[in-house]
């Protein structure tokens, strides 16, 4: 899992119908991939480092969108981390219900069976033949009003400064009482599955590879966390700590996801989530998520 | 017949030790709950359980607290029933965890905000009220029983820590430090089985739990279950058996059971009539699947049938028939379970997004459940396990002991 750079001049912050111009370049250029980032190389640690943030170029005309969100992220790491409002934009139109950012995600988090962080959920609209699909990719909505926060018994999770709702590993006790509480089914399980399970070969090397979330290594092992814990979506919080935006942002074949800081009006998702065109799901519950979806 | 009980124990006491060894080896891998419907038959053991044992013991506070002369004899089993089945719901929730050895952790982080963490607290203080309160209750039996050459004799021996003295002045004492110990429990046990209620109904995200009617609920429903095992252990399990007053205590018990029974019925009501009626589909949609879902018999069948409608038929028509009303009482007891089930699982059996259920297929994230055979043997256990220490309890404690000291 890495981050793509691409070469190319212009100036930043460029209008919406700019970048979608760029967007054919941009596609073109990301094919040529230059460096690939190991995430193990990055710097660990839920704290907050600025020191080995990659060097990106110049802002340039046509660049992609992720080259720019890139650059937004980088401005809001130099910022202290209560000043930073990340947040998550999802163009519904954009979304063509390939997956990819589903499958990222187990692949960058390194998900048993049954945990999923970010489904994607695919509905089909009216009645043969006036039918149309409709995809809702289903991150954590890392609400400003968690109701998943004051249930748990052990203090387990909680909001960060930056807004990010993250789980405890090493505190948490497993009693799935959050799972209840969250309105947006957005908590798992680790059962502790295996997808070999039952097979000569289980577990497999791939399996068993350490989990990077919250900037720390997680061995699968038997009752060693992760496994009998509540697991949920971060943000990718490990990478934004490497100066990388979210897998499934980066990986998302239509561009439909952005990531960004939503306190810097500069950046292309503080844009975003001013368009008129903005919803975010059970809003009633004042619950203030932090994902929008753009219709 | 005895021997076919205690064959009928050996075997789900052998089941039972499978489970947990299952359980212990491979953790919650032969469950089969999943991360929609994440709890499931313990979490409904559980609060099956700590009903019973609240149920109980504030039927004990009857005799202690308010004196009530002619239920008098029943305090000490109902402390000791409400310490039983303490013990089993700690068990089987105990099994629920994931991560077991990391329980310690509530009664260290002061999550304040928590109900569960409150309820830990609570239901720890309350355990070791019951202690005490029970020591209570038997010091004066425990301190004749020293007298004994036998087994309990030598238990009594080490549990009545030498406080033998049964004058009329240390009775006197007893009565008064359980009067202070039962007032105590009053609140305690109010309080933590209502915040067992307030558990589910905090749960904003459930509308099927989010219901201010819930600690109510469960208070009155604690008092139906415990006091139907109560009257159901009086009428089968008392040692004097056929005596005037035997018969009048097992109808008196069995008139309050039906009155519980009835104000248990009425909250339901309430909830299903207010919830069901028109408009909002979200809301009701919980109750449709108690109602008319796949297990729509838990409820009509087990729940309102065996468990609320027959024995309240047979308390009404035969209540003053020990037989009768025992089996009235086992019928209300036992079928709680149902009731407790239809209280867990619907509310997460509704994908919270629609086409969540088909969004990523996999047998974890579905919105059906029936527990599984490991889940089955682990809660046999449980109740295996809480048989047993009933009856051995009952044999070496003068739990029964009528005789006036």
């Amino acid at each position: 899992m890495g981050k793509r750079k691409t070469r190319g001049d212009v100036k930043e912050n460029a209008g919406r119908r700019e970048f979608l111009k760029g967007l054919g370049l941009a596609t073109i250029s990301l094919a040529g991939v230059a460096v690939e980032k190991e995430v193990e190389a990055a710097p660990q640690g839920s704290t907050d480092s600025t020191a080995k943030l990659p060097t990106l170029p110049t802002a340039a005309e046509g660049e992609s969108i992720l080259l720019r969100m890139q650059r937004d992220l980088q401005r809001a790491m130099k910022k202290p981390l209560e000043e930073r409002r990340w947040v998550m934009a999802i163009d519904l139109r954009k979304c063509i219900g390939c997956s990819a950012c589903t499958i990222a995600c187990v692949s960058e988090n390194k998900l048993p069976p049954g945990v999923v962080y970010r489904p994607v959920i695919d509905e089909e609209l009216g009645e043969y033949p006036h039918v149309s699909r409709r995809f809702i990719p289903r991150p954590c909505m890392q609400c400003d009003n968690p109701p998943c926060v004051p249930v748990c018994p052990v203090n387990a999770t909680y909001k960060r400064p930056d807004g990010i709702v993250e789980i405890n590993y090493d505190q948490c006790i497993g009693c799935r009482y959050c799972i209840t509480a969250c309105p947006y089914q957005a908590r798992y399980f680790d059962f502790g599955e295996n997808v070999t399970d039952g097979t000569p070969a289980s577990p497999e090397r791939y399996e068993t590879s350490p989990s990077p979330e919250y900037g720390k290594k997680w061995p699968r092992e038997e009752g060693e966390s992760p496994i009998g814990n509540v697991r949920k979506c971060q943000f990718c919080l490990h990478r934004l700590n490497a100066g990388m935006l979210p897998a499934c942002v980066t990986t998302c074949v239509g561009y439909a996801t952005f990531f960004g800081d939503a306190n810097d009006h500069e950046s292309l998702v503080a844009e975003l989530v001013a368009s008129p065109r903005v919803v975010r799901l059970k809003e009633e519950l004042g619950t203030e998520p932090k994902t929008y979806y753009l219709m | 017949m005895k021997r076919l009980l205690y064959i009928l124990w050996a075997v789900a006491f052998a089941l039972g030790s499978i489970g947990v060894y299952q359980r212990l080896m491979w953790g919650h891998q032969p469950t089969a709950y999943g991360s929609y419907i994440t709890w499931g038959l313990w979490v409904a053991m559980y609060i099956y359980f700590i009903g019973l044992s609240a149920g109980a013991f504030l039927l004990s506070t009857l005799v202690y607290v308010f004196g009530v002369k002619r239920l008098e004899r029943i305090g000490k089993l109902a402390l000791f029933t409400a310490l039983v089945a303490l013990v089993a719901a700690l068990l089987v929730i105990w099994f629920d965890l994931g991560h077991m050895h990391r329980f310690w952790k509530v009664y260290t982080s002061f999550a304040w905000q928590s109900l569960m963490a409150w309820m830990v607290w609570l239901y720890t203080a309350y355990f070791l009220l019951l202690v005490v309160e029970l020591w209570f209750a038997l010091r004066a039996d425990l301190a004749v029983w020293t007298r004994r050459p036998d087994l309990p004799g030598r238990i009594a021996r080490l549990l009545s820590l030498g406080k033998t003295d049964t004058s009329p002045a240390a009775l006197e004492r007893d009565a008064k430090a359980l009067k202070i110990l039962g007032g105590l429990g009053v609140p305690l046990a109010t309080a933590f089985h209502g915040g067992v209620g307030a558990l589910f109904g905090v749960i904003g995200a459930r509308p099927y739990w989010y219901s201010a009617l819930y600690p109510i609920m469960f208070l009155l429903a604690a008092l139906a279950s415990g006091g139907a095992l109560l009257t159901f252990i009086v009428a089968f399990f008392w040692p004097e058996k056929g005596t005037r007053e035997h018969h009048d205590l097992t109808v008196t018990l069995g008139g309050l059971t039906l009155a519980l029974l009835a104000l248990d019925l009425l909250t339901e009501w309430a909830e299903f009539s207010i919830h069901t009626y028109v408009a909002i589909p979200a809301t009701a949609e919980a109750y449709k699947l108690v109602l008319f879902g796949p297990y729509w018999w838990v409820f009509w069948i087990v729940h309102l049938g065996l468990g609320a409608l027959l024995p309240a038929a047979i308390l009404i028509l035969r209540g003053r028939q020990v037989a009768w009303v025992g089996t009235a009482a086992f019928l209300i007891a036992s079928a709680f379970i149902s009731a407790r089930l239809n209280i867990v699982i619907p509310a997460l059996a509704v994908p919270e997004l629609r086409g969540l259920e088909r969004a990523y297929i996999d047998p974890r994230l579905t919105f059906t459940y029936f527990p599984s055979l490991m889940e089955w043997m682990v809660g046999i256990f449980a109740i295996a396990l809480g048989v047993a220490l009933f009856y051995v309890g009952s044999r070496v404690l003068p739990i029964f002991e009528t005789k006036e000291v």
